[in-house]
């Protein structure tokens, strides 16, 4: 097969097969956009079908209108031969469909087993929930995730990818017939993935149909039987995963191959930006030491849970460290808080863009001039031309997707929020740029152009220090990568010429420290 | 790292409001030899009952989300018809109160359910309009009532207790155990804390929060009742700030106002610490405007402390 099958004869070819699902000419806008426009899409039972697209392309809404969260304002839903239409998430939910959120959608003050069993907590007569059920039936799945966290535990205390496996928890509840994973893995690292994968084949081995949308590749080809394109909120053809490759799909995705970023990596570098001598914070990391200078990626790599997140938070004032300290440009500071931070030329693009990033009630121009509003105002007023201009210039910057600054940052597509977070962060223009994670949740094409954004800020003079959980990210942008274990920087290398099984070794545990030579020390 | 779990778990156990409730206890106990006497106890427990009623269903409404500030005038209107209509038999009156209470409940949870608007608008017009068919019905007039098993109930007792601090206390027991036990008691909780995750999970958001209103607009109208029995008569001004004195209450026990935390113990923490303040400071003679000054200035306190505490367990990093 070369060409996309576009017309629904040749799609079909394996007609012989009857899907559990079909999902007929689903349209749906929204104020402003047509998120859905006349799009079909099935699922077989035993299959795990890809859904594929560029941020905003209509995937989730896709979904969403499938788990009667939206209304598809036309269209239809046949379920086993049978057409159903579900005015609430109840109802999609007793049909047997199951949706695992691409924005985790949890209760923090309920435990792990209340959020599992959210909507569908055992009861006994007359109303009462039966704890001991609740807890065991916990207990089977979290051992079936090989999750170490207990049903008793708050999910408010868990890290993201704690929470995601919470969540991920729920398609386990019952035998479903549908589950969608919209993003599962978006913040899980290469460690927890396997176990969501042998999750999914074991469902689909148990006839299950299964809907999985990611922007990785490789996922999507290790797991998929079939792969459907949306592009623009419209279907744009379905393949056999078996025969086709990467570029065919990107192509069909983005109407044209993906350039590769060619853009090279920064080689001038100055002084120190940023030295941290012997940081730790009591418990959760140890004896942390590297410099960032003027023009250089520096990318830090390792496990979730290793600590990076908290040596970043902890460089941007949002914790205390407990010894070693913090120079920037050759001056020892004691970061006060976030807004001594973004003073000192500090800016640290979260890895949770919902819960720490945005303001997701504001539209798209406050939330990105939010943290210049000094800049954009005069005597306390601001200027709504001047807000709009740098708004503009990042959207632009960015191709940020949306219909226009007055749309709220809570209706755009998740790769197009994390956009936002990143284009807020730049209108401060710091010295030092922290990226957590700068690209989960965006689509391969937008993630080749955030990567070739971070060079050139790092070119035109910015420190960066980019923290991944994604191997080809930390090797693609850095000139150097930290690897980090468990709270303790493990190896430092040059990652033009590490090998990955070096780094593996490094973040999880087998590195022989003496290797690691740092080598910003020996003038690399 | 085992160490500080367990230290925050003791604190845990037991809920800050209870240890106020015991260090006010211990104090008025020095200041005053009338105040640790089974009398005056029994009499703060009568006088908390009917905030303290109140405050059950609030602490339902608020945990999930909402809140409810038409309480102190469906109390006022609950008292009256109770009164009132004592002449068509105790039963009758009794039933209309309890009834106009629920269906007044319904009405403000009908309305924040299905038009989204914010339970403080919805049922700060509630109070207001409420308290003005208060005042049509009784024409401005206060009621006695005409029935005299009716004002006696509100003095008698059970095994030497008043059977109005029975009442409350049998309430609280079971509306502790529907809250944590119950299907409905745990959704309310997981709609107050992420109202979108509870809808995304299948939650029938509207319908628990249209039962909770119900609750409170019940406990509103119960507690207008045994006020009413104490005092053998109902007045149009009957409950003002009766809502605010509940919401103290509630929140001194630890509710979160933003909702999804909270529990009956606290709550029940929340009134007696009031009762006891308001009891004690009487005892004590202190003049009745510094016991308002006091009494603001101690729940920013409690608040305060209350906050603190939450924010180092909440530190707590998992590595
Ligand atoms: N509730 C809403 N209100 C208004 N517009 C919305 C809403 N939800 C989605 N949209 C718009 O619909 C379009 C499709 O969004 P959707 O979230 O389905 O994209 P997606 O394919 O899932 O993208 P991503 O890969 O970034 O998750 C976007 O343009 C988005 O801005
Ligand atoms: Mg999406």
């Amino acid at each position: 097969m070369t060409a996309p099958a576009t017309n629904n004869n040749q799609r079909s070819v394996d007609a012989s097969i009857k899907p559990v699902l079909r999902l007929e000419g689903i349209t749906k806008r929204f104020p402003g956009v047509v998120a859905l426009n006349n799009v079909s899409f099935d699922v077989r039972a035993g299959e795990v079908h890809a859904l594929l697209g560029e941020n905003g392309a209509g995937k989730s809404t896709l979904m969403k209108c499938l788990a009667g969260k939206h209304q598809a304002e036309e269209g239809s839903i046949v379920l086993e031969g049978q057409k159903v239409s579900f005015s609430d998430p109840m109802e999609a939910k007793q049909h047997g469909i199951v949706l695992i959120h691409q924005e985790l959608s949890l209760v923090s003050d309920l435990t792990v087993a209340e959020n599992i069993f959210l909507g569908s907590l055992p009861l006994k007569w007359p109303n009462r929930v039966d704890w001991k059920k609740l807890r065991s039936d916990t207990d089977k799945i979290l051992s079936r995730l090989q999750c170490t966290f207990r049903a008793d535990d708050l999910v408010g205390d868990l890290s993201i990818a704690k929470k995601q496996m919470v969540e991920i928890a729920r398609a386990l509840v019952f035998t479903p017939k549908i589950v969608v994973f919209d993003e599962p893995t978006a913040s899980l690292t290469d460690h927890e993935k396997p176990v969501l994968f042998n999750v999914i084949n074991s469902l689909r081995e148990h006839g299950v149909g299964i809907v999985y949308i990611s922007h990785r590749m490789d996922e999507i080809f290790a797991l998929s039987q079939r792969i459907t394109v949306l592009r623009d909120g419209e279907y744009n053809g379905t393949v056999d995963t078996a025969q086709t490759n990467e570029d065919e799909v990107t192509k069909l995705m983005i109407g044209r191959s993906l350039e590769l970023d060619h853009s090279s990596k920064p080689t001038e570098f100055k002084e120190n930006v940023l030295e941290v001598r012997n940081l730790s914070v009591e418990g959760v990391f140890k004896d942390i030491s590297f410099n960032v200078r003027n023009g250089e990626i520096v990318g830090m790599y390792g496990l979730v849970g290793a600590g990076r997140s908290e040596i970043a938070e902890t460089i941007f004032g949002l914790r205390r460290p407990s010894a070693g300290e913090i120079l920037l440009e050759g001056e020892s500071v004691t970061v006060k808080s976030p807004h001594d931070a973004v003073a000192r030329g500090i800016a640290l693009v979260p890895e949770s863009r919902k819960e720490q990033g945005l303001v997701l009630g504001l539209n798209c121009r406050d939330n990105i001039t939010l943290s210049t509003l000094g800049s954009v105002s005069s005597l306390g007023v601001m200027s709504p031309k001047k807000e709009l201009e740098i708004y503009e210039k990042y959207q632009r910057e960015l191709k940020i997707k949306t219909p226009g600054w007055a749309q709220k940052v809570g209706n755009l597509s998740g790769g197009n929020q994390q956009k936002i977070v990143i284009g807020k962060w730049l209108t401060t223009h710091p010295k030092l740029l922290i990226l957590d994670e700068p690209t989960r949740g965006i689509d391969v094409g937008s993630k080749a152009e955030i990567h070739a954004l971070i060079k050139d800020l790092a070119k035109s003079g910015y420190a960066v220090l980019v923290i991944s959980s994604e191997m080809p990210e930390v090797l693609g942008v850095s000139n150097r990568v930290i690897a980090m274990y468990s709270g303790q920087i493990t190896a430092e290398f040059n990652a033009d010429t590490v090998t990955e099984d070096e780094l593996v070794q490094a973040i999880t545990g087998q590195h022989k420290p003496a290797s690691g030579t740092p080598l910003h020390a020996a003038g690399v | 790292m085992v160490n500080v779990k367990n230290i925050s778990k003791v604190f845990g156990g037991i809920q800050p409001i209870w240890l106020f409730v015991i260090a006010i206890t211990v104090f008025f106990s020095f200041m005053s030899e009338y105040f640790l006497t089974t009398g005056n106890f029994m009499n703060i427990l009568v006088q908390t009952s009917t905030i303290g009623l109140i405050a059950l269903g609030m602490t339902y409404v608020m945990i999930n989300g909402n809140i409810d500030l038409s309480v102190g005038a469906i109390l006022a209107l609950s008292a009256a018809l109770a009164v009132d209509l004592q002449s068509y038999g105790l039963p009758v009156a009794l039933f209309a109160a309890i009834s106009a209470g629920i269906l007044l409940g319904a009405l403000n949870g009908l309305i924040v359910w299905k038009t989204g608007v914010n339970s403080f608008i919805v049922t700060l017009g509630a109070m207001i309009g409420i308290r003005g068919l208060v005042f049509i019905y009784t024409k401005e007039q206060s009621f006695y009532a005409s029935d005299f098993a009716f004002s006696d109930f509100g003095i008698s007792t059970i095994a030497s207790i008043p059977t109005l601090g029975v009442i409350f206390l049998v309430c609280c027991l079971i509306m502790h155990l529907v809250l944590t036990k119950t299907g409905h008691g745990r959704n309310t909780f997981a709609v107050g804390g992420n109202r979108e995750a509870a809808a995304d999970a299948g939650i029938r958001v509207g319908r628990h929060m249209l039962i909770n209103f119900m609750i409170v607009g019940f406990f509103a109208a119960l507690a207008g009742i045994t006020l009413a029995t104490q005092m053998g008569a109902a007045t149009p001004n009957l409950g003002r700030d009766y809502e605010l004195w509940t919401i103290t209450a509630v929140v001194l026990g630890g509710t979160k106002l933003a909702g999804g935390f909270g529990s009956i113990t606290g709550t029940l923490g929340g009134v007696l610490a009031i009762g006891i303040l308001r009891n004690g400071m009487n005892l004590m003679q202190v003049p009745a405007f510094y016991v308002l000054v006091i009494l603001g200035a101690i729940l920013i306190a409690v608040l305060i402390i209350d906050q603190k505490v939450n924010r180092k367990s909440g530190q707590e990093v998992n590595v």
